[in-house]
């Protein structure tokens, strides 16, 4: 069975309600996206880049949509612990945008909901860059440019820099089975610089949720991006997301993305760096134990000379938890000096975890200096005895080896407050605890 | 202090320990020499609790308490500490996060508070002096990128910073230039009370021109062949070792 058929389905019933209640400016991308899907279908499990993940299945069960958008009743507002009161918090309660109440203002940033920026006329970055990242012939970006009715747009003018971090709390909280369709769009225009941190929360935790999710990144001339994604979710909880970033000349984007729990996740990373001496940063961290399952795919485009990129993923499995990593590195022809260098290192820490890892370059251009490598190994058995001889227990030996080996991951953060933060629930999450925030605890006993 | 006896242990299935006896008593230092292969690192790791060795007979206890029964951790815990002959690289593990949760996972087994980490850092300070070891070693990852001689000096200020029963010192000498090797030497020397113990692994008699031992073993094919005073290290650095091998393997020579 096609499982987008039922989505397809839902989309031709509502179609009416969909387009009224959604920002006028994502009407073409949406009839766009109801054209290519016809034809499509999600892949299943084994077939190429989906070696240990089966799409299909995913999405196969039946979920509720709220396309009537019916408002959230805001009840559980909770701040983060993550930011220390130091960011500007905005909220997507499964995917209704709620402004946090202490956001401090700042001339030449907007952070809106998609219905709110198509009133501002100086918020001009919807109707722009909408869908203009995004490749519509990715079947779940076109799943969900269909059903997206509204979603968070960032815009950030031109020489501005952000001075605090934007942060965006997804929570996830419902009485049914719920799939929440997200959809981001920052657009740093030319030297301005910002940063973003997006954490995921999941409260009412019983519950099935799948979260289809859409991020388009656009750093123009000279900008400079951080995007971090912190995924906190629950055991229940499917996430399939693909994240557009395209760089023009000079920008310096940072994605990262960290996983300590969740269900099912798939990271799809497109990195299109088209504008001369861009330099990307793609790293991201994953720590699973029970039956965790979290996959990335990444590819990174050269598409212009003198660019640098630099990628590495480390994922700690334990217990019964599944991690793949499949990243490409493309440098087109016409693009000498190109930098681009790719990791991915794996710890197994039970026999029964498993790692899929494919690092793939593609070279068209002769003077460029690339590398990749992929390890998958266990903790060092001399190190852990030589900690023990020191009276360190075996077990405490093993968390300050895998904490170790996240480390360089951890501190490539360039948000203080996040990095801080990191070092705290990544110990915390080794502990064998849930890494939540005690906020989010709270209010799920 | 600390009572082998008839310590047999192998590994993958090889003997390498064949019958040991040693008893050490507190206030004693103890060389154990002997060529090479003959099993002094095996029972140096044997006693600190290396997994990857089996003990298939005879009995090792620590001030009373069954050494062999004990994870690694304990033995620590109990006071046993190994000076290793090739210390392990850490890297992303610092040095003093290492010291903290090692010492403070000591007190918690004695029933301790943990230190403050101003009382910490003091202690950190006073140690790395017993050792002359820089500032910078102590604030980078556990070993990584030291030079031997550091690596050595780390050991004895580990050493100093937990206090131990027994120590054991494998081939501590093994990599140290001659100021090196004083500098660790003296580090031993200065830690030595009348409570605790010290035995000294070593090929050479080097070592113990500066480390005076009160009882010398030698170990030869997974057995104490033959014990002794200071005089014996002595005669070991004259003559080699083949003489005692020759009394071994032919006893009927014996004159």
């Amino acid at each position: 069975m096609n499982a987008l058929q039922q989505y397809i389905d839902l989309y031709d019933a509502n179609r009416d309600t969909l387009e009224r209640l959604s920002a006028p400016e994502t009407a073409a991308k949406r009839a766009e996206a109801r054209k290519e899907i016809e034809a499509m279908r999600l892949a299943r499990k084994g077939e190429e880049d989906y070696e240990a993940t089966d799409l299909n299945a995913i999405f196969a069960p039946d979920y509720g949509v709220n396309v009537n958008r019916v408002k959230w009743d805001g009840g559980q507002r909770f701040l983060c612990e993550v930011p220390n009161l130091s960011t500007n918090v905005f909220y997507l309660i499964n995917d209704t945008f709620v402004r946090g109440a202490t956001v401090r203002e700042q001339e030449g940033v907007q952070v809106e909901s998609f219905t709110e920026a198509h009133e501002n006329e100086r918020n001009t970055a919807l109707g722009r860059y909408y869908g203009s990242v995004a490749n519509m012939k990715n079947a779940t970006t076109a799943l969900n440019t269909m059903l997206a009715q509204d979603g968070v747009v960032i815009h950030v003018g031109e020489g501005v820099q952000v001075n605090r971090p934007i942060q965006i709390v997804n929570v996830l909280n419902a009485m049914m089975p719920m799939m929440a369709v997200r959809r981001v769009l920052v657009v740093a225009e030319p030297g301005s610089s910002v940063k973003v941190l997006v954490c995921d929360h999941t409260q009412n935790r019983d519950e099935k949720y799948l979260v289809s999710e859409v991020v388009e990144i656009v750093a123009r001339e000279g900008a400079t991006v951080d995007y971090y994604h912190m995924e906190e979710s629950s055991e229940q909880t499917s996430r399939v997301s693909d994240l557009y970033v395209r760089q023009e000349a000079g920008s310096n984007v940072l994605v990262d993305g960290i996983t300590l729990t969740n269900g099912i996740t798939r990271n799809n990373y497109f990195m299109d760096v088209v504008g001369e001496r861009a330099e990307t940063r793609l790293m991201g961290m994953t720590i699973a134990s029970g039956r965790q399952h979290v996959d990335t795919y990444t590819r990174i485009e050269h598409k212009a000379p003198r660019c640098k990129s630099d990628e590495m993923f480390k994922y700690v499995l334990n217990d019964h938890a599944v991690g793949a990593f499949a990243g490409k590195i493309l440098v087109e022809p016409g693009c000498p000096r190109v930098e681009a260098y790719q990791g991915n290192k794996n710890i197994c820490g039970s026999k029964e975890a498993k790692m899929h890892t494919k690092p793939q370059l593609e070279i068209y251009t002769d003077d460029v200096k690339c590398s990749h490598g992929a390890t998958v190994g266990q903790l060092d058995e001399e190190a852990l005895f030589y900690m023990q001889t020191r009276g360190i227990p075996r077990e405490q030996a093993r968390r300050l080896l895998m904490q170790a080996f996240v480390a360089d991951v951890t501190d490539g953060v360039r948000l203080d407050v996040l990095r801080d933060r990191l070092h705290h629930l990544v110990e915390r999450r080794f502990v064998g605890g849930e890494a939540m925030c005690r906020e989010c605890s709270k209010f799920n006993g | 202090m600390l009572e082998i006896r008839d310590l047999h242990a192998t590994i993958e299935g090889k003997e390498i320990l064949r019958g040991i006896d040693l008893t050490v008593k507190a206030g004693e230092v103890h060389a154990i020499m002997g060529p090479n292969g003959s099993g002094k690192s095996t029972l140096s790791a044997v006693l600190a609790g290396n997994p990857a060795y089996t003990v298939t007979g005879g009995s090792a206890t620590l001030c009373g308490k069954d050494l062999l029964a004990m994870s690694p951790e304990n033995r620590a815990h109990e006071g046993l500490f190994l000076s290793f002959q090739y210390p392990v690289e850490i890297p992303g593990v610092s040095m003093v996060n290492f010291m903290r949760t090692a010492l403070n996972e000591k007190r918690k087994y004695h029933g301790l508070e943990p230190l403050s980490a101003s009382d910490f850092l003091k202690l950190m300070r006073e140690k790395r002096a017993v050792v002359q070891m820089d500032n910078k070693l102590a604030s980078r990852a556990v070993n990584e990128g030291f030079s031997g001689g550091e690596k050595k000096k780390n050991e004895i200020f580990q050493m100093a910073m937990l206090e131990p029963r027994l120590s054991i010192l494998d081939e501590t000498d093994s990599g140290l230039d001659i100021d090196a090797l004083r500098v660790v030497a003296g580090g031993v020397n200065a830690l030595k009370t009348r409570e605790n113990a010290t035995i000294v692994i070593t090929h050479y008699q080097r070592l113990l021109d500066y480390i005076k031992p009160d009882h010398v073993h030698v170990l030869y094919k997974g057995r104490i062949v033959m014990s002794g005073g200071p005089e014996l290290a002595l005669e070991l650095e004259e003559k080699g070792y083949d003489w005692i091998k020759e009394i071994v393997d032919n006893p009927e020579n014996k004159q």
